[in-house]
């Protein structure tokens, strides 16, 4: 099934409960995809401080700490490094795509998961809720974060398989589905020189995504190419740094609801998950359309 | 013991009670004739497999399966409603006062369901016998395979309207966005303006029936021709 949420805050003064909203959101989440999850922040300054770039890895071989130690050297700035088990961060004043290459260059059999300004991704198999708990995801602040509770169908339980992929600058998507073209169309990416790190159907749509924006077109447009180029079932939650969008495919048989209110906008697979949102009683509540693409801007 | 009927309102809050422990009240022979339900949250299978003449009120939005399987009672939800509302219903009337999701009123035999507001895709899939009222639109696949009863539109239908009807009864007062194969528009004769009148009168809603066109069955789907009878 999988279950997705996502929540985007126009108010300033909930910041600071973006992780506890968005861990209770995943809670309700939890029976949709028991087996793996990943958590998405943007703005959290521990994790992502102002004015600094960070990267988030799986399989890191070494303790983040001695990495950071040895990429401050590298790189010759000071550059930070926390262990989230299994996510590992690092983060610095230097450029996101720098930061990555150095780490991808040190450490090649980590994995990138995440790289940004202000995005943290956070990863790992088992059951959400202790995930959450074990990053300090309740804890965590921000404007804007995505959650992905995982129930794997096209490929293997892994933390790598774990939503949300994230292969360019802050950006990510979640999709709860299966794309049935995704071979053909990961073959002509990969003509096109795009990388893949994994045989996960849903990094072909984020590879996708990220080329057109890559490209300078507009996440709103980027999301209607998606819609003609793929076939398959997909609810799709896509979020960059200042845009968070909801698009569905044509048959629309995975579940979607959006609530928005003066404070914030929510998405989640089931209303439940935004059943105690701050205000939710006032909010607008409506399913998206199929092939409609709804982006909301900060 | 003879069941004791409560006659008095009665209210289950699901903050402080499971969904269990609410829907075996509402099953149970010594059930209250009039019960709200508060604190939803969109639970679901609320108010499933009722089989008594009871009224049960449910204030907010609730999740997947709601009133499913419905006899005799009837089941007002105040919120939105989550995939399959009046899935399999029988009897009784539920009524959603706000949109519902997915395959509302799936399969359903018998009954009245009504939904204020919006219904998505596939409302009426598989309908075998219910009347369904909408306030408001229709998603698309909108009683795809329709065998029996009346599904009656205030609003617009989406695509492929009535796919693979066999005998269901469409009538749509606003646009239809495409019919579905097999499924024509047809004349609206005065039995269906009587029989319109009927449904729109039981769903509180007042319209024109004059205003809707009826949409129905070609059948030209079906495997069975009687020209075709002397070789069975």
């Amino acid at each position: 099934m999988c279950g997705i949420v996502g929540l985007h805050l126009r108010e300033p003064s909930l910041y600071p409960q973006l992780g506890a909203l968005l861990t209770d959101m995943l809670a309700q989440m939890c029976d949709r995809g028991p087996d793996s999850a990943g958590m998405a922040i943007y703005g959290d300054r521990t994790w992502s401080p102002e004015g600094e770039s960070t990267v988030s890895l799986l399989d890191c071989p070494i303790p983040a700490v001695d990495l950071a130690a040895t990429l401050s050297s590298t790189l010759d700035t000071t550059i930070t490094g926390l262990d989230l088990n299994p996510t590992a961060i690092l983060h610095g004043v230097v450029g996101a795509e720098d930061l990555a290459a150095a780490v991808r260059s040190l450490v090649p059999t980590a994995r990138v998961i995440g790289f940004g300004e202000d995005l943290t991704v956070l990863k790992g198999v088992g059951n959400p809720v202790d995930l959450a708990n074990r990053f300090g995801l309740p804890a965590a602040t921000g404007w804007q974060g995505v959650a992905h509770t995982r129930m794997a169908t096209e490929s293997a339980v892994t933390a790598e398989g774990s939503h949300p992929f994230s292969v360019g600058p802050d950006e990510c998507l979640v999709h709860n589905g299966s794309f049935s073209n995704h071979m053909s169309i990961k073959h002509q990416l990969e003509r096109d020189g795009v990388v893949f790190d994994s045989a996960n159907d849903t990094e072909v749509g984020a590879r996708f995504v990220a080329k057109q924006l890559a490209e300078g077109v507009d996440l709103e447009k980027a999301l209607l190419m998606l819609n003609e180029t793929f076939d398959g079932f997909y609810t799709l939650l896509v979020s960059t740094a200042d845009s968070f969008a909801v698009v569905r495919d044509a048959i629309s048989c995975k579940p979607a609801v959006i609530a928005e209110t003066d404070q914030w906008v929510a998405m989640a697979s089931e209303y439940r998950a935004l059943a105690n949102l701050p205000g939710v009683d006032n909010a607008r509540i409506f399913e998206p359309e199929p092939e409609e693409v709804y982006v909301w801007h900060r | 013991m003879a069941p004791v009927a409560t006659t008095e309102a009665t209210v289950l809050d699901l903050a402080s009670s499971s969904t269990r422990t609410v829907n075996e009240r509402l099953t149970s022979p010594e059930a209250p004739r009039t019960v709200t339900v508060t604190g939803p949250q969109g639970a679901h299978a609320l108010a499933c497999g009722l089989d008594s003449d009871i009224d049960v009120t449910i204030e907010g939005h609730v999740g997947y399966y709601c009133a499913g399987m419905n006899q005799q009672a009837t089941v007002t939800v105040t919120g939105n409603a989550g995939v399959g509302v009046a899935e399999n219903m029988m009897s009784g009337t539920v009524r959603v006062k706000g949109d519902a999701s997915q395959s509302a009123g799936a399969t359903a035999h018998g009954g009245l369901l009504v939904i204020d507001g919006n219904a998505a895709a596939r409302c009426g899939i598989s309908m075998k016998g219910v009347d369904i009222v909408v306030g408001g639109n229709i998603g698309h696949m909108s009683a795809f395979m329709g065998q029996a009863g009346r599904l009656v539109v205030l609003g617009d239908a989406g695509e492929a309207l009535g796919d693979s009807l066999y005998e269901a009864r469409i009538y749509v007062r606003g646009t239809v966005a495409s019919l579905g194969a097999d499924c024509i528009k047809k004349e609206m004769r005065d039995e269906h303006l009587t029989e319109l009148r009927e449904l729109l009168d039981q769903a509180g809603f007042d319209a024109d029936p004059s205003e809707f066109t009826r949409y129905g069955s070609a059948r030209q789907l079906y495997n069975f021709h009687v020209d075709n009878a002397s070789a069975y």
